[in-house]
């Protein structure tokens, strides 16, 4: 398909693993111009005055919902926040009927954070919006996968024949799996290693997939290491014996990082742990990309509301 | 009064009889089972091309009464049943309140009487409330009729509590029909664990949660020499333990079911709950273990599992969504598409699980169409084409992975003590 005819108009954005190469590339270049727009003076622009949007989350969030919220606000369109401990969802309302409410209300697009891997999904199916997922449990957060691999495409240039590690709790990530699914669609060798205990036993089965006993392995060479967070409570349930051990043996630190290429690019999707997954030297060192992925993250997300609400065509 | 059902290919495997013949039915009994028989004034039902076999039974069903009458009851339930080409089913305990006393099998016994079009057995719990803790009075509801004995829903935590049962029941000669799964590797578990679940984020329930524990309840009733029955076996290896204690002379059967015998993981959708059963849908090779079992006779007989829900309990992200689907109504379906009309299953090996055979590991004067036996009769059209549509189901539970399926192979008709419950799909009142 060429590009000029590849429309994402419409399209509900659940997953990685539902888009082409070439539009994760259409969506990227987008971005690139929408960064221009968050660095000017006024940053507003008309792309999408007349829509209207709702974020509707049901587990807490600061840079995702955010973001989501001052992207769609730079672009010109209304958004309302609505937040699952200040809703009629409190007094058990279903999710179908929460829904049924705010298409009612005559919304564009709906932008979802649910705990239950599957809820955009759901969403998708029972109302006509556009369902951009925000994350659902441990499935899928496209667009943190997308910021990613924009964070990637300006500083490294390219995707092709770049390695990357994710490290951390692969499990419980649904992070890592959009990277996965990210990075392999753009060429992006993936290489994975954590504790045992929060690795999936049944392993990514694709090509250009790699897991690692130790970390070591996983950055060696490495141009880009998306370090996950580790929740504390995983350690509570069992997963792992201390903080201290995950910090000592699966942690990064500086040491660590002279195995991976000099120029290697730090990833983190926050909120971080220092000192357990990652080391402050690490975080706020020269490699580290981490505060530039919160922004651009907003101009990825500019980016997805602009081509599943216009086409893309009114940038 | 008098029926004859007349030139279907009569399956009764509990008299070995696979012919072309004729079955008459006289005041409720099987009077006769022969070629060209004659009857004065008879009903005369045409069954040429028909399978024509002793009513189903299903010992694995979930009808919900008392306590739960928005996914089912016993009058939706039989219907469902009987719309199914089923005339005999049991249902489990795990009601609110629990059946753990002789008075709730008695009531329950009642209340089947009152409703129901086909025949209900009523399992009774194993232990006070299904907790796990305490004998319940077995002996009680033994010999107010409780068919068999079950936590199922739960495992039972406690060896030593299981063991006592065991013991307990033997005076009573009655099986404890187990649900396997070891609660610690599936807590918050809601799809196999598989590649599929690692791709989907998915916490899983793993194969090995149900190996251990087939492996503990069995070796827990050899060692007490007490009959035990696995219910709906869903892994390979837990098939292969099965099979080797029968070897060894224990005292196991065990039952699966229609989807874990035709579905895998792969058809666990985000979106949808209705594939969400205990145990999971499993991989290919359990699913080809699991067919295998029951070809070579591991696994005795076929049940469905049968577990409604109310339509907004089931209607929900698929992690809160409650687990099971209703599945008397596609059983015979399903099994004779994927597995008979594929070449996989021999049809009268099917009969053989779903009549003879439970009749003879829960001892219940049925599944078979020997002479004076209560006329509960089953007759199926092998080649009947049709689209499984839930607005037409009996049961009040809409959410099954086959609704939309076309399937070859339906029951047409149902009989139930000589009379005529069902026909051509409709229940006749």
């Amino acid at each position: 398909m060429g590009k000029n005819s590849m429309s994402l108009r419409g399209r509900d954005v659940l997953a990685l693993a539902d888009f082409s190469a070439d539009e994760i590339q259409m969506i990227l270049e987008t971005a690139k111009e929408m960064k221009n727009i968050i660095h000017r003076d006024i940053k507003k622009v008309p792309a999408l005055r007349g829509k209207s949007i709702v974020t509707l989350f049901y587990e807490p969030s600061t840079r995702t919902r955010s973001s989501f919220e001052l992207a769609g606000k730079y672009l010109g369109a209304d958004v309302v926040n609505i937040t699952a401990g200040t809703s009629s969802i409190v007094k058990g309302e279903s999710l179908r009927d929460t829904l049924y409410t705010v298409e009612a209300m005559g919304v564009d697009a709906i932008v979802m954070r649910h705990k239950a891997e599957g809820a955009a999904e759901y969403a998708s199916k029972v109302v006509s919006p556009v369902i951009i997922n925000a994350g659902d449990g441990a499935h899928a957060h496209p667009s943190q996968g997308l910021l990613n691999l924009f964070t990637i495409m300006e500083k490294k240039g390219r995707f092709q024949g770049l390695k990357a590690a994710i490290l951390g709790d692969i499990s419980h990530s649904r992070v890592a799996r959009s990277d996965i699914q990210g990075m392999r669609k753009m060429g992006i060798e993936v290489h994975l290693a954590g504790p045992k205990t929060l690795m999936p036993r049944y392993l990514f089965e694709e090509d250009g997939i790699y897991v690692h006993d130790r970390v070591e392995d996983a950055i060696k060479n490495a141009d880009v290491i998306n370090v996950l967070r580790i929740q504390l409570e995983r350690q509570k349930s069992g997963l792992f014996p201390s903080p201290r051990e995950y910090a000592r043996i699966f942690g990064i630190n500086d040491a660590r990082l002279q195995l991976a290429k000099k120029d290697v690019l730090i990833l983190h999707p926050g909120p971080m742990n220092k000192g357990l997954e990652i080391s402050p030297f690490v975080a706020y060192g020269p490699n580290s990309a981490i505060q530039e992925q919160v922004q651009n993250g907003v101009a990825v997300r500019m980016a997805i509301l602009t081509h599943a609400l216009t086409g893309g065509k009114e940038v | 009064m008098k029926t004859l059902i007349k030139g279907g290919r009569v399956i009764d495997p509990a008299n070995a009889i696979d012919k072309i013949a004729d079955v008459l039915v006289e005041d409720g009994k099987i009077a006769a089972v022969g070629e060209n028989l004659q009857a004065e004034g008879a009903q005369v039902v045409e069954a040429a091309g028909k399978i024509v076999s002793p009513g189903l039974i299903d010992m694995h069903v979930h009808l919900r009464e008392p306590g739960q009458e928005a996914k089912e009851d016993f009058a939706s339930g039989s219907k469902a049943a009987a719309a199914g080409g089923y005339t005999r089913v049991a249902t489990m305990p795990n009601t609110n309140p629990v059946i753990d006393t002789a008075a709730l099998v008695k009531a329950m016994q009642k209340r089947a009487e009152e409703d129901a079009v086909v025949h209900i057995e009523i399992i009774g719990a194993v232990t006070k409330g299904q907790k796990g803790e305490e004998m319940a009075e077995v002996g009680d509801m033994t010999e107010a009729g409780a068919i068999a004995f079950s936590d199922d829903g739960h495992f039972t935590k406690s060896a030593k509590v299981l063991l006592n049962c065991y013991d307990y029941l033997r005076t009573f000669d009655k099986v404890i029909i187990n649900h396997d799964e070891e609660p610690s590797l599936v807590e918050e578990g809601v799809m196999n664990e598989s590649h599929r679940s690692a791709m989907l984020g998915m916490k899983g329930r793993p194969t090995v949660a149900e190996d251990i524990a087939v492996a503990r309840d069995i070796m827990l009733a050899e060692y007490a020499d007490a009959k035990v029955h696995v219910a709906h076996i869903s892994s390979a290896r837990a098939v292969d333990i099965v099979r080797q204690a029968k070897a060894r002379g224990v005292k196991v059967t065990a039952e699966a079911t229609p989807q874990h015998m035709t579905m895998t993981d792969d058809c666990v959708e985000l979106f949808d709950s209705s594939t969400k059963i205990n145990p999971p849908l499993r991989e290919q090779k359990d699913v080809d273990a699991v067919l295998e079992g029951l070809k070579d006779g591991t696994i005795d007989c076929i049940v469905t599992d049968h577990s409604p829900h109310a339509q907004e309990e089931k209607d929900r992200e698929y992690i809160y969504a409650p687990s099971g689907f209703p599945g008397l109504e596609t059983a015979v379906g399903v099994m004779m598409t994927d597995l008979v009309h594929t070449g996989k299953l021999d049809v009268a090996t099917m009969i053989e699980r779903m009549t003879a055979a439970p009749a003879r590991i829960f001892g219940i004067e049925a599944g078979s169409l020997a002479e004076g036996m209560p006329a509960d009769i089953t007759v199926i059209d092998p080649e009947l084409e049709w689209t499984v549509d839930a607005k037409k189901f009996y049961t009040k539970g809409s959410h099954s992975p086959f609704v939309g399926r076309k399937l070859k192979g339906r029951p047409v008709m149902t009989f139930v003590d000589g009379k005529m419950v069902m026909k051509d799909g409709e229940i006749l009142a």
